[in-house]
C-alpha cells in the first residue's frame, strides 16, 4: 500500500503544519535567545513549504514569488535579529532571556 | 513594466532621501551629522508634494499596478498624508533629544525613513505579498531603533522584547497567509474575496482567517498580544516609542482594515466576534492598567493599547450588518479616529519629551507644579491629554464621536454592549489622563526643586515646531471636524468599495 501512495500537496501541508508547531514549540519553552530565534526560521520555513506545496497544487507563479520574498525577508531579520543578540551579549555575557528582567509592571 | 511614476512618486522621493541620508552619513564629520536629519526633513516635504498633485490632478480613478497589487487611490493618498505627516513630526521630535545623547545619529534617521516608507507601501498594498513586505518594512528597522542605546541595558531588552514577539507575530501572519493562497490560490486581495466567498463552511479558511487577525494583533498592541508593548515603549528612546505607538499602530490598522474590508467581507462572522472581543479586552485592560502606573512613559503605552481598543470598536459594527453605508461609516469610524489619534498622541509625545528633558524625570510626581515655571509647556499638556481624554473642543470628542455613532447604528445587542464597554472605558480614561493636568496644574512644587533652576533651558525650535504643528491638528479638528470628515468619508469609500 505505501508503495502505491502519491505524495501530495497534503503531505507537504502537514510536514509544514508539524515544522511550525515545533518552531512554536521551540519559541515559547527554550529560553536561549539564539535558540529562539532558530525556532523563528523553522517557522518561517514552515510557511515557505505550505507556499510552495500550494503554488505547486493551484499551477501558480504567486506562492513561489511569495517565497522569495519571505526568504529575503528572514535573511534581513536574521541580521537585525543577531545585531541585537551580540549588543546584549557584550554587556550582559548571556543570551539567555530569563535574566532579561529590567523592565516589569 | 507597466510602471506609473506620478503615482510612484512619494515613495520615490522618500527611496532617494534614504540613500541620501546614507551617502551624508558617511561623508559628514561627526559635529556636523544633524545635517541627515535636516536632509530627512526637507524629503518628507518634497515627498508630500506629489501626494497633493496626485490628489488634485488624478480624478476618481484608482491607479493600479503590477497587476492590481499596488494601487494609489483616495484611501492610500490620506493614510500617505497622515504617515508623511506623523513621520515628520516624529523627525523634528527626534532632531535635539538624538542630539543631546553621545549615540550615532545618521543611522537613526536612515532608520526611521526606511520605517516611514514601509507605512507608505502599506497605504497602498493590495495584495498579500506587498502588505507583507510593507509591514516589515516598517517594523525591521523599528527592532534597531527600539534598542538604538547599544549601552543601555533597558534599551537592549526593549529591543529584544519587541524582536521575538515582532517575528513571532511575522511567522503567525504568514502561515495564515499561506494558507489563504493555498485554500483561494490568489495572492491580491480581490481574488480572496472572491474565491472566499465560495469557502464560508472550510476550516481551514476560518483558521487562516484568525492567524491573521492574531499576526495583526501583535502589531496593533491588542490585548492580550500587547505584552511586549509597555517595556518596549519604556526602554526605547522617547521619540521611537512615539513613533511605535503611531506610526507602526496605524500601518497595522491599515493592514487590518485592507484585509477585513477588501479581503474577507464574506467571513464577517470570524473577524466580527474575534475584533469585538480584542476591542472589549484592549480598552478595558489598557484602561485599568494605565490609572496605576507612575511613569509617564509607561502610561502612554497603556493609554495607546486603551486607544487602539476604540479605534477597534466600528470593526464590530461593520461585521454585523450588510448596509453598505453602514459599513462606509464604520471603516470611516477607525480612519478618522487613527488620524485624530496620529496627532494628538505625538503632541502628548513631545510634552513628554520636553517634560522629562525639563524635570529630569518621567515620574508623573515629578512634573507637579509644572504651570509655574513652564506654563506654555503645560497648557500643550492639558490640551493633548484632554483631547486623548476625548472633551471637546479638542480634536478627540470627535474621533469618540465618529465611533459610538458608528457603533450604534445596526441596533445590535452585541453593539450596543460594546457601546457600553466603549463607554464605560471613555469615563476611566478621564480619571489618568485628568491626572497627569492636575499634577502639573494643581499639584506644589516637589521638594527641593526651585522656579529658577527649572526655566532656565530653553525648548528647541524643531520640538517647538512639532508641538505647534500636532496643537493646531488637534484644535482645528476638534472645532472643524465635519470639514475633515468629509475627506476621510471618501477613503471609506474606497476601502469599502465591491462589498
Amino acid at each position: 500500500m505505501i508503495a502505491a501512495a502519491i505524495v501530495t500537496a497534503d503531505w507537504y501541508m502537514t510536514l509544514a503544519a508539524v515544522l511550525f508547531l515545533i518552531g512554536m514549540a521551540g519559541l515559547l519553552l527554550r529560553n536561549n535567545a539564539l535558540v529562539m530565534f532558530m525556532s523563528v526560521e523553522l517557522m518561517l520555513n514552515a510557511v515557505n513549504l505550505t507556499f510552495v506545496a500550494a503554488a505547486r497544487a493551484h499551477g501558480d507563479i504567486g506562492g513561489q514569488m511569495a517565497v522569495l520574498f519571505v526568504l529575503v525577508v528572514a535573511a534581513a531579520e536574521v541580521a537585525v535579529g543577531l545585531a541585537i543578540i551580540v549588543s546584549i551579549f557584550r554587556i550582559r555575557r548571556t543570551a539567555s532571556v530569563d535574566d532579561l528582567s529590567e523592565l516589569s509592571g | 513594466m507597466d510602471l506609473d511614476y506620478h503615482a510612484l512618486a512619494p515613495e520615490i522621493v522618500v527611496a532617494a532621501t534614504i540613500l541620501l541620508v546614507l551617502g551624508l552619513d558617511v561623508a559628514l564629520p561627526r559635529r556636523r551629522k544633524y545635517w541627515t536629519a535636516f536632509a530627512g526633513v526637507v524629503g518628507l516635504t518634497l515627498a508630500a508634494v506629489p501626494l497633493v498633485t496626485l490628489a488634485l490632478g488624478g480624478g476618481p480613478g484608482a491607479r493600479s499596478m503590477l497587476g492590481g497589487g499596488y494601487v494609489v487611490d483616495d484611501f492610500a493618498l490620506v493614510l500617505k498624508a497622515v504617515f508623511i505627516a506623523g513621520g515628520y513630526l516624529v523627525l523634528l521630535m527626534s532632531v535635539s533629544y538624538i542630539e543631546s545623547d553621545r549615540y550615532y545619529q545618521g543611522e537613526y534617521y536612515l532608520l526611521l525613513l526606511t520605517s516611514i516608507l514601509g507605512s507608505l507601501i502599506m497605504a497602498s498594498s493590495r495584495d498579500l505579498i506587498t502588505v507583507f513586505v510593507g509591514l516589515e518594512l516598517v517594523t525591521g528597522p523599528l527592532f534597531l531603533l527600539a534598542g538604538w542605546r547599544k549601552g543601555d541595558a533597558r534599551s537592549n531588552e526593549a529591543s529584544l522584547k519587541f524582536f521575538i514577539l515582532g517575528v513571532l507575530s511575522t511567522a503567525v501572519l504568514l502561515y495564515g497567509m499561506s494558507f489563504l493562497y493555498g485554500l483561494t490560490g490568489s495572492v491580491t486581495f480581490e481574488g480572496i474575496r472572491t474565491a472566499g466567498a465560495g469557502l464560508l463552511d472550510s476550516g481551514a479558511f476560518r483558521l487562516a482567517v484568525l492567524f491573521t487577525l492574531i499576526g495583526f494583533g501583535f502589531k496593533i498592541t491588542a490585548v492580550p498580544f500587547h505584552f511586549w508593548a509597555p517595556d518596549t515603549y519604556e526602554g526605547a528612546p522617547t521619540p521611537v516609542t512615539a513613533y511605535l505607538s503611531v506610526g507602526s499602530k496605524a500601518a497595522g490598522f491599515v493592514g487590518l482594515l485592507l484585509l477585513c474590508y477588501r479581503a474577507f467581507p464574506s467571513v464577517t462572522e470570524i473577524w466580527g466576534p474575534a475584533l469585538w472581543v480584542l476591542a472589549a479586552l484592549s480598552m478595558t485592560l489598557g484602561n485599568l492598567t494605565a490609572l496605576r502606573q507612575d511613569n509617564i512613559v509607561r502610561m502612554l503605552a497603556y493609554s495607546s493599547i486603551a486607544q487602539g481598543g476604540f479605534i477597534l470598536v466600528p470593526f464590530a459594527a461593520a461585521a454585523v450588518t450588510n448596509d453598505p453605508l453602514v459599513i462606509q461609516e464604520a471603516a470611516s469610524a477607525t480612519i478618522v479616529y487613527v488620524i485624530i489619534y496620529a496627532f494628538m498622541n505625538l503632541g502628548a509625545f513631545a510634552v513628554v519629551i520636553e517634560g522629562a528633558r525639563r524635570t529630569g524625570t518621567s515620574m508623573i510626581d515629578g512634573w507637579a507644579g509644572m504651570w509655574r515655571y513652564a506654563p506654555r509647556l503645560a497648557v500643550l499638556g492639558a490640551v493633548f491629554f484632554f483631547s486623548l481624554a476625548g472633551i471637546p473642543p479638542l480634536a478627540g470628542w470627535y474621533a469618540k464621536f465618529a465611533m459610538f455613532l458608528a457603533i450604534l447604528r445596526p441596533g445590535n445587542p452585541w453593539t450596543a454592549a460594546l457601546a457600553v464597554i466603549a463607554a464605560v472605558n471613555a469615563v476611566i480614561a478621564l480619571v489618568y489622563y485628568a491626572r497627569v493636568g492636575k499634577t502639573m496644574w494643581m499639584d506644589p512644587l516637589p521638594d527641593g526643586a526651585s522656579d529658577g533652576e527649572r526655566t532656565a533651558r530653553p525648548m528647541s525650535g524643531a520640538l517647538a515646531l512639532a508641538l505647534g504643528i500636532s496643537v493646531i491638528f488637534v484644535i482645528l479638528a476638534g472645532v472643524l471636524p465635519f470639514q475633515l470628515a468629509g475627506v476621510f468619508a471618501e477613503a471609506a469609500k474606497v476601502v469599502t468599495a465591491g462589498i
